[in-house]
């Protein structure tokens, strides 16, 4: 027994997650906070979670005494400002092994049966929502715990509503539009199809743009702090217009880092889209107009559905189910999507 | 896949011939030329000739031509901060140095120095009265289309009749 375990100095083991499906299953990128871009398996609301948990004794020969090894799945909320408080929203638990001790090396199944994931995954500036798998083999002095991201998306159906938005603004006197755009509601590789139309020009106009804003909400009430992003910015005009004139608009907008509107997720934080056209003068005033549409994430035609390949667990709770070959048992549920029709 | 319809071009609105080729409707020149200084000794002054030509029916006429001294565009700019909403360009220089006694040359009066002026003004009064808020102060339209700038005048807006 060397003194390193004996006093629960350093790991004592290497600890992995290892999810089911690996071969199948899709990846999606998502940003860190330091902005770097990590991907991570990706799964909808309602799949499963399955995999399994391994521990490797770093020395053989070695006893890992310990009081308990657990699976955690938790969805949760961090206020970049708040870091004390993560806001779990969800929260389960498997208990993979009773308090004991570990001679060899192991492997624990593990089921997260049909899980809700109500919100996608999300990192922005001061806000993240992340979801992960916690192992944790609790020790007298100090825990082993590995954490383990996966990506969650959440799909929505073509909404049966929608209308164009059409507007006439101005300047008394001075600039009068109309602009139109062909939908409120667009999906991440949409493309917003609209026009400019020129009713009044008494000023002088250089060019014209039309810019995507991306708006984080965070915090409520009198707390409320707003982060304003220009994610695009798209010359649709050079030169000065005359009045009767009409500019077409087309915005591709697979070419951005969009995510899709998120409202009051949980009462925390809220995710906006904004489409902001401005016009410029010779003098280089800014004149400009913003409105909102919604950003959804189209559902695949197809969907095939997802198999288990791992054992199944009777109980919700009950663990203790060391590593057996895996029956091939194929579970012919599909993942339950979300139906969210996009309301106002 | 997406079908035509979805993405197709929206029909514009045919545009009337006049409106395509006649001159644009926001057509606004203001010149500042021909700098005269008057007077004699150290009670001269210099002013300068402010042409404007326009087609904006804010303006009650499409020329003007007034003359304007240095102090009376000081006016208009107190007058502008005070009551409008415009964040209001800065002027020319005053020169407060070149009317010490005791300099070698005419101070205020030498032809280079008229010369920077005179275009520091004209670019001043471009940019202003080209703003739409301050195209419906009373103070620009006395500026520009009055002979003689009333200061007792009372403040307020234009309106287009």
């Amino acid at each position: 027994m060397s003194l390193s375990s004996f006093f629960g100095f350093g790991q004592g083991a290497d600890v992995e997650i290892i999810l089911d499906g690996q071969d199948t299953r899709k990846m999606a990128e998502i940003k860190t906070e330091d902005g770097k871009k990590e991907k991570h398996y990706l799964y909808l609301d309602g799949e499963t979670i399955s995999g399994k948990v391994s521990i490797k004794l770093k020395k053989a020969g070695t006893r890992l005494e310990h009081h308990g090894i657990k699976v955690e799945f938790v969805g949760q909320i961090e206020l970049y400002y708040d870091r004390g408080n993560h806001h779990e929203f969800t929260s389960l638990v498997r208990e993979l092994a009773r308090p004991g001790e570990l001679t060899s090396n192991v492997s624990y199944d593990f089921e997260f049966n049909q899980v809700e994931k109500p919100y996608e995954s999300y990192t922005g500036t001061n806000v993240r929502l992340r979801y992960f798998l916690r192992l944790t083999v609790v020790k007298r002095l100090s825990d082993l715990v590995k954490e383990q991201d996966i990506v969650v998306h959440t799909l929505s159906h073509y909404p049966d509503m929608n209308s164009s938005i059409k507007m006439e603004v101005g300047i008394e006197d001075s600039l009068h539009i109309e602009f139109e755009y062909n939908k409120s509601k667009y999906h991440l590789q949409d493309v917003i199809v609209g026009k400019i139309y020129f009713i009044l020009v008494r000023i002088k106009i250089r060019h014209m743009e039309l810019q995507i804003i991306k708006r984080e909400t965070t915090g409520i009430g009198p707390n409320t702090f707003n982060e304003n992003e220009t994610i695009a910015k798209f010359e649709i005009m050079d030169g000065a217009p005359v009045r009767g004139e009409s500019i077409p608009i087309r915005l591709f907008l697979n070419g951005y880092e969009l995510t899709p509107t998120m409202r009051d997720i949980n009462k925390k934080f809220s995710v906006r889209y904004y489409l902001n056209l401005v016009l410029v003068d010779e003098e280089d005033r800014r004149y400009f107009k913003q409105q909102e549409i919604t950003v959804f994430r189209k559902a695949d035609k197809v969907r095939k559905s997802v198999r288990n390949a791992s054992a199944k667990f009777g109980s919700q709770d009950v663990a203790a189910h060391v590593q057996s070959p895996s029956s091939d048992h194929t579970d012919a549920s599909s993942p339950r999507y979300e139906h969210n029709y996009i309301a106002d | 896949m997406a079908n035509r319809d979805a993405t197709a071009r929206i029909q514009p609105r045919k545009q009337d011939l006049e409106d395509a080729y006649a001159p644009p409707a926001n057509f606004l020149e203001i010149d500042v030329l021909n700098p005269e200084t008057h007077g004699i000794g150290n009670k001269r002054f210099t002013d300068y000739e402010l042409r404007m030509r326009t087609n904006l029916p804010i303006f009650r006429v499409k020329e003007s031509c007034v003359r304007r001294r240095y102090s009376d565009f000081e006016w208009l700019r107190g007058e502008l901060e005070r009551d409008s909403k415009i964040v209001v360009p800065p002027l020319p220089g005053k020169a407060l140095s070149r009317q010490l006694p005791f300099r070698g040359d005419d101070g205020i009066f030498e032809e280079d120095f008229i010369e920077d002026r005179r275009q520091g003004l004209e670019q001043f009064i471009n940019k202003i009265a080209g703003h739409p808020l301050a195209q419906n102060e009373k103070c620009l339209h006395i500026f520009l289309l009055e002979p003689v700038i009333d200061k007792n005048y009372v403040p307020g807006k234009v309106r287009l009749t």
